[in-house]
């Protein structure tokens, strides 16, 4: 690394000895209606010089508040105390100004929206070049920040960089944004590096090249992280040691392969267990962690996990248990009185959560033991094509393109089966799916639903078949009329088919117990429940009408994993019991992996690789899939550390204007590899899905079996 | 104990519960409709309610306060002019002897019925033309847009002059139509953008994925979803409508004297205000309480209909805690 050499190679600071980053016994409270919020609770923690620190934790639990602490960055109204000391000196009770010379120069924050960190009006050059000026001062002239900019921006691997340097966020996508951020935070050759959720707005293949580039950061500038995230697998293979949060405080803390291997605390213990894995092939009993977190205003004394615990004991309510040495290694700390006999189970990691917890394998769907080919076809498309115009001019619009976003497609679901249809965001997904729901006449090919082709539908035929087809959306929120009653929104579908007042009284409340909810709380409006709750409200109208078809457009992504693991158990349960079929769209394999039967590859609308899910995960044929699979982080330190990662250069390409030949050859690594002759047939010949294995299609000339898991 | 999950609400996994999980229901038993827990949310909100009463109110006194009184509007009492309120004229008299608490009762019926009527009208016309340009888009939009682009750049005042001659005479209806229908035009290009954005809501979606007729997404989904900014809409256009009849009667159309308005006397006795009080204050008294009142209600309908609404909660979870203690 060559150029990061000319770039970090001033150590104008000494060297401090020690921690770059100690926090002793943090508490940060705000005023509220309902009283103090008590966000943080006695906080202590440090990070060494080129020491990375994962803070994990659900929504609320004080992740960013913390760290907000550190940069003085929260509202007048807080209220903080306790010490934080960086590289010694107490930042607590500076002035804004004395802090500012630090932050950003000092200490570097990297946000999980990088659009607000970046000012829309001025190019990305010119905003990392003033940010080396500012904290320079009169050190650097305004050409050699110029020269710097781009020389950052290459190092984080954005192509063309001093071209790039002159275009403006909004001209950049949200992974390159995210990189000129990552730019913008090393630019002064910080010591510490503060990272709020960085990949959390991000498609996988982009988070993996965000972590790497982290990584990079880290060694070139020796930097110490904080890397703040809600999930288990993201800091698995990149975090030394690991702070799990609960309630605003640290309730485990530890090297990570301790924690990941040897948790000793039953929340973290759940958080594990309700991560579905990418490697594991066998059905697997998800954790879910019933209820919510506490309230932060008046917590009830004792362990403030115990209203959600399986373990929890009298002696439990009495005291908040302190933090305390396990296992007799020095760094290993739990608050938890039962650590002793977590740690006396024969079991250890997941297996152990699922014990504790008591979760279980949903079983197979009776329907699933007749062979494939003899159970009805519920969904089939056939070749279907969706193009958008792409209009310029406001008074007279002329067409100067057509985006092909989805480019003749091709699966089928049988009755009790579920498709997982995956893919980076931008390739088509919601749109084959919003295909699919408005029941009209693609603009090429043929939809049939439940052997009808929709083509030849007329209104009331029309009318019926959506009777048998729903559909459950990403957004919780979005998808309930808040102006709506719990029991309104349920009971609309009904309604609309015409179901008598007195059924729809008596089914209204039995789906309300189907998904897990208390028919009491049916005169609620959608506002008073959580995220979680409001999803199964969600599958509770899909399942209204009794269909045979749920499609589910990213059902999970809104959600924690805690509560996500709870939605696919439903999922599960409702579709082994009533013998639904899933058409589940994705963009996290390891919950297709872990729900769906077949996969569906998509990429730039079209589907490259389909197939028998194991078949895929194993024995991936197509280099987009292996990419996809690789990108995936896996919740467990050792595997994660000898993986194998292909990271996948450059962004999605734009589907009003894809390659020739193969759509993904401008970012085939297997293609670069290839002799010029065979590049050619990539360049001129597109691949047609060809059968790999029994019930396993992938359309790549070369494709060849590459195991990435 | 409270139940409120996430007050003020954001991103929806936040689980800053003040208080409790969810699950503890405040009102076991069964579901109720949303007419009627928005009856019961609307009863709670006390303002409101003392508003409904004093329009109620108002309207048995302009309706039935005249059969009390021994004058007519059109009566003059020629021994009182310019008298200030004694037993014989409650209100006083004006400079040609006419009684008015009579005038003000009379004039009262005139302004409640235009008010109330013209808001409706406009308001109800504003939200559906709006909604179904909105929601339907293509011809139906160009063509509702282009009337409303008309009707906002022609001068009503003008065409109100040329059409009078034929108007003059004829039953006030057809003054109630004429003041809504300049009425509705700036709100329903403001309903029009605020259905292009639910329109993509996803329980839009959802609701016409599972067959739901366009007709009935506006009525259920769409509409009720701007509530609050239809029913500010119409507490505003009471107070227009009865001023806006006051200029129409300059153009000799509209309520014409010896017939009154409330709008009308305010207008004849601004002047004197400070001279004779009693001849202004009785009218706009009675104006002001009106719109006052109307404001409450509208205050409280809204809050009534916006789940999200604080002052509705606050008072529900003071509510149950009283309950509970
Ligand atoms: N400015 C503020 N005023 C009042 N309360 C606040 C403020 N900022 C945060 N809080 C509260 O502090 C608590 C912790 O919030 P924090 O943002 O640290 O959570 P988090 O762990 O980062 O969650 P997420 O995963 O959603 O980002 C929450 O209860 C939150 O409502
Ligand atoms: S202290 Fe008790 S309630 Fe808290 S985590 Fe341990 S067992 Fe559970
Ligand atoms: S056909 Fe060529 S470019 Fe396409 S995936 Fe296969 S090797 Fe890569
Ligand atoms: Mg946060």
């Amino acid at each position: 690394m060559t150029s990061s050499e000319i770039l970090f190679d001033s150590p104008a600071d000494p060297v401090v000895e020690g921690p770059v980053l100690q926090v002793e016994d943090l508490h940060v409270s705000f005023p509220s209606e309902a009283g103090r919020v008590r966000a943080v609770r006695g906080l202590s923690y440090q990070v060494s010089p080129g020491e990375v620190l994962g803070i994990v934790g659900e929504s609320g639990s004080g992740k960013s508040v913390s760290s907000l602490a550190v940069m003085g960055l929260l509202p007048e109204s807080a209220r903080i105390s306790g010490s934080i000391k960086f590289q010694g000196r107490e930042l607590i009770g500076r002035t804004d100004a004395e802090l500012s010379k630090i932050r950003g120069r000092r200490i570097a924050m990297v946000f999980q929206d990088p659009l607000s960190a970046l000012t829309p009006v001025y190019t990305v050059g010119d905003q990392i070049a003033e940010a080396i000026l500012v904290h320079r001062g009169g050190a650097v002239s305004k050409q050699a920040a110029n020269k710097r900019a781009v020389e950052l921006l290459d190092l984080v691997g954005i192509p063309n960089a001093a071209e790039r340097a002159k275009a403006f966020p909004h001209e950049f996508s949200g992974g390159m944004r995210q990189r000129a951020v990552i730019a913008m935070a090393i630019a002064n050759d910080p010591d510490l590096i503060i990272a709020d959720e960085p990949t959390t707005a991000l498609d996988v293949t982009v988070q993996a090249q965000v972590l790497q580039l982290l990584e990079t950061a880290q060694e070139v500038t020796g930097a110490g992280i904080v890397i703040i995230t809600h999930d288990l697998g993201v800091v698995a293979g990149f975090a030394d040691r690991l702070m799990v949060m609960y309630a605003g405080r640290a309730v485990e803390t530890g090297k990570v392969d301790e924690i990941y291997q040897q948790p000793r605390m039953p929340y973290t213990l759940g958080l594990l267990g309700s991560i579905p894995r990418l490697d594991v092939g066998e059905k697997q009993a998800l954790v879910p962690i019933t209820g919510q977190p506490p309230s932060l205003t008046d917590l009830p004394p004792g362990c403030p996990f115990a209203p959600r615990c399986p373990m929890v004991v009298d002696a439990c309510h009495t005291a908040e248990p302190p933090l305390i040495d396990v296992d007799g290694s020095p760094e290993h700390r739990a608050a938890c009185i039962r650590t002793g006999e977590i740690a006396a189970t024969d079991t250890e990691g997941a297996e152990a959560a699922a014990e504790i917890f008591g979760a279980e394998v949903v079983e197979e769907p009776e329907i699933a033991k007749v062979p494939r080919e003899q159970r009805d076809i519920v969904l089939e498309l056939d070749h279907v094509v969706k193009e958008y115009p792409v209009n310029k001019g406001v008074v007279f619009k002329r067409r100067v393109g057509t985006v092909h976003a989805v480019a003749g497609i091709s699966f089928d679901i049988r009755e009790g089966e579920t498709l997982g249809l995956v893919g980076e965001s931008g390739c088509g997904k919601t749109t084959t799916l919003m295909e699919i729901l408005g029941l009209e006449k693609p603009m090429g090919g043929e939809i049939s639903v439940l052997g009808t082709n929709v083509s030849s539908l007329d209104s009331k035929r029309r009318f019926e078949i959506r009777r048998d087809m729903s559909v459950v959306f990403q957004d919780p929120m979005a998808s309930l009329d808040p102006r709506l009653t719990i029991h309104d929104v349920i009971a609309e579908p009904m309604q609309v088919h015409g179901y008598g007042k007195d059924e729809i009284n008596r089914r209204v409340p039995e789906l309300m117990r189907l998904v897990g909810l208390r028919p009491e709380q049916l005169s609620r409006y959608p506002g008073e429940f959580s995220g979680g709750q409001r999803q199964r409200i969600g599958i509770a109208r899909a399942l209204a009408l009794e269909p045979k078809l749920v499609v589910l457009d990213e059902p999970v992504s809104a959600l924690d994993v805690s509560i996500q693991a709870g939605v696919i158990n439903l999922l599960e349960e409702l579709k082994s019991k009533l013998g639904l079929a899933y058409l589940f769209v994705a963009h996290d394999l390891s919950v297709v992996r872990h729900i769906a039967d077949r996969v569906a590859v998509m990429y730039l609308g079209k589907i490259i690789e389909i197939g028998e899910v194991d078949s895929v995960f194993d024995a991936p044929r197509h280099p987009y899939t292996q990419a996809l699979l690789s990108a995936i982080p896996i919740p467990d330190p050792v595997k994660e550390r000898q993986r194998e990662r292909i990271i996948l250069t450059g962004d999605l390409p734009s589907p009003a204007n894809p390659p020739s030949g193969c759509r993904f050859r401008t970012r085939c690594f297997l293609h670069a590899s290839l002799p010029p002759e065979q590049q050619r047939t990539c360049i001129e010949l597109e691949p047609p899905r060809e059968v790999q294995a029994p019930d396993h299609e992938a359309a790549c000339h070369f494709a060849q079996i590459r195991q990435v898991l | 104990m409270t139940v409120i999950l996430n007050e003020g609400d954001s991103a929806g996994t936040a689980g800053a519960a003040p208080g409790g999980p969810v699950d503890a229901a405040p009102e076991p038993g069964k579901a109720m409709t949303r007419g009627r827990l928005v009856f019961i949310r609307f009863l709670r909100n006390k303002l409101a309610l003392v508003g409904l009463v004093i329009i109620v109110a108002m309207y048995l006194l302009a309706f039935l306060g005249p059969l009390l009184s021994q004058w007519s509007y059109e009566d003059r009492d020629y021994a009182a002019f310019l008298q200030p309120p004694y037993a014989d004229h409650i209100f006083g008299t004006d400079n040609i002897g006419t009684d008015m608490f009579a005038q003000v009762m009379r004039g009262l019926q005139k302004s409640l019925i235009i008010g109330l009527l013209v808001a409706l009208i406009s308001t109800t016309v504003a939200a559906i033309v709006g909604a179904t340009a909105g929601y339907f888009l293509g011809v139906a939009d160009k063509a509702l847009m282009w009337v409303v682009d008309l009707l906002l750049v022609l001068p009503s005042f003008l065409i109100i002059a040329i059409l009078s001659p034929w108007f003059r005479g004829k039953s006030w209806w057809l003054l109630v139509l004429m003041l809504a229908a300049f009425q509705w035009m700036i709100t329903a290009r403001i309903v029009r953008g605020m259905t292009l954005t639910l329109k993509e809501r996803e329980f839009v979606k959802a609701a016409r994925f599972m067959g739901q007729p366009a007709r009935t997404i506006i009525a259920k989904h769409i509409v009720p979803n701007m509530a609050s900014l239809l029913i500010i809409d119409a507490t505003i256009n009471v107070a227009a409508a009865v001023l806006a009849e006051t200029g129409l009667s300059y153009f000799g159309f509209g309520v014409q004297s010896p017939d009154v308005s409330l709008g009308t006397l305010i207008g004849n006795y601004a002047q004197s205000a400070t001279t004779f009080p009693w001849l202004f204050l009785f009218p706009a008294g009675f104006l002001v309480v009106f719109v006052l009142a109307v404001n409450w209600v509208g205050d409280g309908l809204r809050d009534a209909l916006d789940p999200t609404s604080t002052r509705v909660r606050r008072k529900e979870k003071k509510d149950t805690e009283e309950k509970a203690a």
